[in-house]
């Protein structure tokens, strides 16, 4: 810890380059970019579907499937709401959940951690470091889907302005707006099960086992989110308010459900991270 | 992680100084600290926010109804909460087959925004509901459903259903003055109380039980409760609104005790004029729209659904020889159903006898035998004559009622 110390002084711009590096790595993995590009073909995909079974002039989802989906037909806007209805519940946590679980223990793993560590950066600003990295992954994974959405909607379907979950209607600049605002709100949704993965990575020497063991979490928190008996524990599980995002379709918004979601997250991130810590800067590091 | 719990202990024998695995456990008291703080704090605001009843000048009951009356507020939006537990037998899959069957759902003329299918939906469960109104003409209820919402406009001579889980809206008219309203059913704390008071007589006694806030007002807490025994209603509490006279909470309490049979409450209000964008709407691209008179021959055929709320009141005036037994809560509505031999019992009937046994109880008296049907409010037996009891009273009183009138 006395080195720890020692770099306390160090100028911030090396923690910067600490964090590029690390995001460099992070985004130049094949797995990384693999979990990018699923991500990016799930609203192709659902677009493509759509676009088909709607060819003949009939109405999708008649009600059914994911939220919005009646609505992509008549503007393409509502590709990329669908999209992130679509892919929040499994993909993108589980994709935050490889790359956090990854985090710490595929280091150990590979033997790299300890040469992190002999560099003056200490372990909090290391850690500080790596959840920063899986923030800007949550933030990049979500703006992917969204992005891929809009595009492919925009394609396939006609734009222009577009009616609220409310029945009023907005105009197409600021339902790119509110999209824009969706995705953020989608991309801070994930930060409690960002914070979860980075934690367990503490826990383990293995990154399989600590990618294993979130997504397991992740599985099981949704699976206890469906059981009504379980309701009085279903406002403190992390995903159980992610849908909330909708809310900010409605006019004016409905905002109870979406400072709920928030506050939950950054309670996630507060716990976990500090757990985190507690662990990562306590443990020996053997490989 | 089992396998790697050993890191911690062998270390633990490594360390120089014994203070070092002190500092360890300690910085667990960081996470630990942060959940206590996040458990302190969900458990303890909502107490210290409900706390303190405003300090309002004393008011009698009677002077609190007259405020009611006298109540002219006209603008008004807000957020309400409705919650409903009439402990009907849970169908499932049944009920909403029955639902969709009677407004032909799904069907060519029938459309899922149509008013009365979706706000008999209140009837059980809790629902959010956000209310705006400005003036007789112009009001909008939307029922928030997860990632979709149930909007009714009343604007002018036109009444919009939009439902945007389908993308389906349903138009209807009416003449100016706002008829239609008349026929919704009640979402409004408002709605309920006046219905309350209605029934208030001699047979009620009606108290001011302190004050209370509600949806951030200071308010007076009315409570209106049978006097006689007998009747399933505990109590009525009512908060009204201490400067408009607004009803903004209505909490029907069983006299079985256990939680509200209705529980209907403003979680926002404002007495603002609202925005009157809120109220125009225009059927979106694409939308699919049902005008009020194109599904009206599937109606007839059903039973009216459009007044699915008031088909108690059908049933009962098609009824003849419908008489009330008694005053007041314990008010028992009695007709013959035409049907002697009652309903078919499990010996009699077969399979529907078992279904119809499984869903209410046996009971013997001075009238003969019959079953009665039980929800938390309301109460109804079958003699086996065929002879109909319906009241808001308990099963003894029931039986009572059908003992006296052999």
């Amino acid at each position: 810890m006395s080195r720890a110390e020692a770099a306390r002084g160090a100028s911030p711009l090396w923690t910067l380059g600490l964090f590029r590096s690390e995001l460099l790595t992070t985004f130049r993995r094949w797995r990384t970019l693999a979990l990018l590009g699923v991500l990016a073909a799930v609203p192709v995909l659902v677009g493509v579907a759509v676009r088909i079974e709607t060819g003949d002039g009939s109405s999708a989802g008649g009600g059914g499937g994911p939220a919005f989906i009646s609505q992509i037909t008549n503007n393409g806007l509502f590709l990329v709401f669908t999209a992130l209805a679509a892919t929040l519940p499994f993909f993108l946590p589980m994709a935050v959940g490889v790359v956090a679980g990854d985090a710490l223990a595929g280091e150990a793993n590979a033997g790299t951690l300890r040469y992190l560590l002999v560099a003056p950066a200490g372990r909090t600003r290391l850690l500080v470091t790596k959840y920063a990295t899986v923030m800007a992954f949550c933030l990049v994974a979500t703006l992917v889907v969204a992005v891929s959405a809009l595009v492919t909607g925009a394609l396939l379907f006609p734009l222009g302005d577009l009616t609220t979950l409310s029945g009023t209607r907005i105009g197409f600049a600021e339902g790119l707006g509110r999209a824009l605002l969706i995705a953020l709100v989608v991309a801070a949704s994930l930060t409690g099960v960002a914070a979860l993965g980075l934690f367990v990575s503490t826990l383990t020497h293995s990154g399989i086992a600590a990618m294993a063991t979130t997504v397991g979490l992740l599985i099981t928190v949704q699976i206890l989110d469906q059981i009504p008996q379980l309701h009085a524990l279903h406002p403190y599980l992390f995903s159980h308010h992610w849908l909330s995002f909708a809310d900010l379709m409605r006019d004016p918004v409905y905002w109870d459900d979406l400072t709920r979601n928030l506050g939950l997250q950054a309670l996630y991130a507060a716990v976990f991270g500090s757990a985190a810590w507690a662990r990562f800067t306590t443990k020996d590091i053997t490989a | 992680m089992a396998p790697y719990e050993s890191d911690d202990t062998t270390t633990a024998g490594e360390v120089d100084e014994p203070r070092t695995g002190r500092r360890r456990a300690a910085r667990y008291v960081v996470p630990v600290t942060v959940m206590g703080v996040a458990a302190a704090t969900i458990g303890l605001v909502p107490a210290i926010a409900s706390s303190g009843d405003p300090d309002l000048p004393e008011i009698t009951a009677a002077q609190l109804i007259e405020k009611i009356a006298k109540s002219d507020v006209e603008q008004l939006s807000g957020t309400v909460k409705i919650t409903t537990d009439l402990g009907l037998p849970d169908l499932g899959g049944l009920e909403s087959g029955l639902m969709s069957g009677a407004v032909e759902r799904g069907g060519d003329d029938g459309s899922s925004a149509d008013p009365s299918a979706r706000l008999t939906e209140l009837a059980s469960g809790t629902h959010t509901l956000r209310i705006a109104a400005d003036g007789p003409d112009r009001q909008k209820v939307s029922i928030l459903e997860n990632a979709a919402e149930y909007s009714l406009i009343h604007n002018g001579k036109d009444v919009w259903g939009y439902d945007s889980a389908s993308n389906e809206v349903h138009h209807g008219t009416v003449d100016a003055g706002g008829e239609h309203r008349e026929q919704q059913p009640p979402t409004l704390p408002k709605d309920f109380a006046e219905e309350a008071l209605k029934s208030v007589d001699d047979t009620t006694s009606v108290t001011v039980d302190g004050t209370a806030q509600v949806a951030g007002r200071d308010a007076y807490k009315l409570v209106v409760e049978p006097r006689q025994s007998g009747s399933t209603v505990g109590a009525i509490s009512i908060a009204v609104d201490h400067e408009t006279g607004v009803p903004l909470k209505f909490t029907l309490t069983p006299s079985s005790g256990g939680s509200a049979v209705v529980d209907v409450g403003f979680t926002k209000v404002s007495f603002d004029r609202p925005d009157a964008s809120t109220f125009a709407f225009t059927p979106p691209k694409g939308a699919k729209v049902t005008e009020e008179g194109e599904a009206e021959h599937g109606r007839e055929d059903s039973g009216k659904p459009e007044r699915a709320p008031k088909s108690e009141e059908d049933l009962a005036k098609g009824l003849d020889g419908l008489k009330t037994l008694g005053k007041g809560w314990n008010t028992i509505a009695t007709f013959d159903s035409g049907a002697p031999g009652g309903l078919p019992s499990g010996d009699a009937g077969g399979d529907l006898g078992g279904f119809v046994d499984s869903l209410g109880d046996r009971v013997k008296g001075g009238f003969g035998t019959g079953t009665v049907f039980s929800t938390r409010l309301i109460n109804a037996l079958v003699t086996e004559d065929g002879t109909v009891y319906v009241g808001a009273v308990t099963k003894d009183a029931l039986v009572k009622a059908a003992d006296a009138g052999k």
